[in-house]
């Protein structure tokens, strides 16, 4: 089986090298994520937000209700751990 | 279950280092609107400090200490924080997590400090109890 | 060469990913398949902070912006790309928490059944 399993791998990382080789080069400031969307929030966040850090400018108010979402999903993993491993027992049981 | 170290080393470095860490993860969360940071990364350092502490000193030390019921207050607390400024710009007349009513200097900035303080409570408080339930089970 | 060295960083995620997904499909303990997930969620995450970098750009901070300086300029070939900063950012943090969940799912499976050998824990279902 391990056979399959390495074969299957090499199939990918094959598949993927062949994918990388038409992707920009390390840095390239014309490439398509460096080029259609960035420079708006580049360019205009820190006139509409009034703050110096664009990732956070981005973080907590263009997406802040995306965020909103992942910091509930760190207190459902809070939760879901107390759930699975916490005792729910009296003190005298210790 | 992590025990007290024996090693006096482990002991006193950690403690001399604990209030410093402490001190740059508040660093970092109160200037993340303004410099490298944010709520997230100084939460987590935030946290590294309590597991430093539980590592050199003991779980029981630690829960002494800082108690896991108040860890998951906090937990719930920061989401709360987070929440509400969202509510409270619904309730000045704007929409949700819309910064600009605040009625403080740089409204935008202050309103992300305050979301950044809610990450930053709820992240720290959330790792916290995870470590400590993960090593306190059985 | 010039190839190679602008397409290095693809390279090395490639390599990254298919440890990552070689440790999920061939080991039998779960906690390895776990360490596999992991390392396949770290190829991802250096990939997409990776293709934000832009040759001489600074890091995407405001230089000067402290006094209210809304008159200052900003071109964007000057700072690097904030947006995959941005995902991956919350995307580390939340990674931390479902590998804690993950644990502890797996600890309650030791306790329940005694090994973490997958072929073991189907065989007692």
């Amino acid at each position: 089986m391990k056979f399959l399993y390495l074969a299957l791998t090499l199939a990918t990382g094959g598949l993927l090298i062949f994918g990388a080789l038409d992707m920009p080069a390390w840095g390239d400031p014309n490439s398509p994520a460096n080029s259609h969307v960035s420079p708006r929030y580049i360019e205009q966040s820190f006139h509409e937000t009034e703050v110096p850090n664009m990732v956070t400018a981005v973080l907590a108010d263009y997406r802040s209700f995306d965020t909103l979402g992942e910091t509930t999903v760190v207190f459902t993993a809070a939760i879901c751990c107390l759930l699975l491993l916490r005792r729910f027992r009296k003190e005298s049981g210790s | 279950m992590i025990h007290e170290q024996e090693s006096i080393v482990i002991k006193t470095v950690a403690r001399l280092l604990v209030p410093f860490i402490q001190l740059f993860a508040l660093y970092v969360i109160m200037h993340g609107h303004s410099s490298p940071g944010g709520g997230f990364q100084g939460g987590v350092i935030l946290a590294a400090s309590f597991i430093l502490l539980s590592i050199a000193y003991g779980l029981d030390e630690v829960k002494r200490r800082f108690s896991i019921k108040a860890l998951t207050v906090l937990t719930s607390a920061g989401v709360f924080l987070y929440a509400g400024t969202g509510v409270l710009c619904l309730l000045l007349g704007e929409n949700f997590l819309d910064y600009g009513v605040l009625p403080v200097v740089e409204p935008r900035g202050m309103g992300m400090l305050a979301i950044e303080i809610g990450v930053g409570i709820t992240v720290m408080a959330a790792m916290v109890s995870i470590f400590h339930d993960l090593l306190d089970f059985e | 060469m010039e190839f190679l060295s602008g397409h290095a960083n693809y390279f090395v995620y490639i390599m990254l990913m298919m440890i990552g997904l070689y440790g999920m499909m061939a080991k039998k303990n779960l906690v390895k398949k776990l360490v596999g997930m992991n390392i396949f969620q770290w190829s991802l995450i250096l990939f997409f902070v990776s293709i934000g970098a832009k040759e001489g750009g600074t890091i995407p901070i405001v230089e000067g912006a402290h006094g209210h300086g809304a008159e200052i300029v900003i071109q964007a070939s000057h700072y690097v790309n904030p947006l995959p900063h941005v995902l991956m950012l919350t995307a580390i943090v939340v990674g931390v928490g479902t590998t804690g969940v993950a644990l502890a799912v797996l600890l309650n499976l030791y306790k329940k059944y005694k090994t973490l050998d997958e072929d073991e824990i189907i065989g007692k279902l």
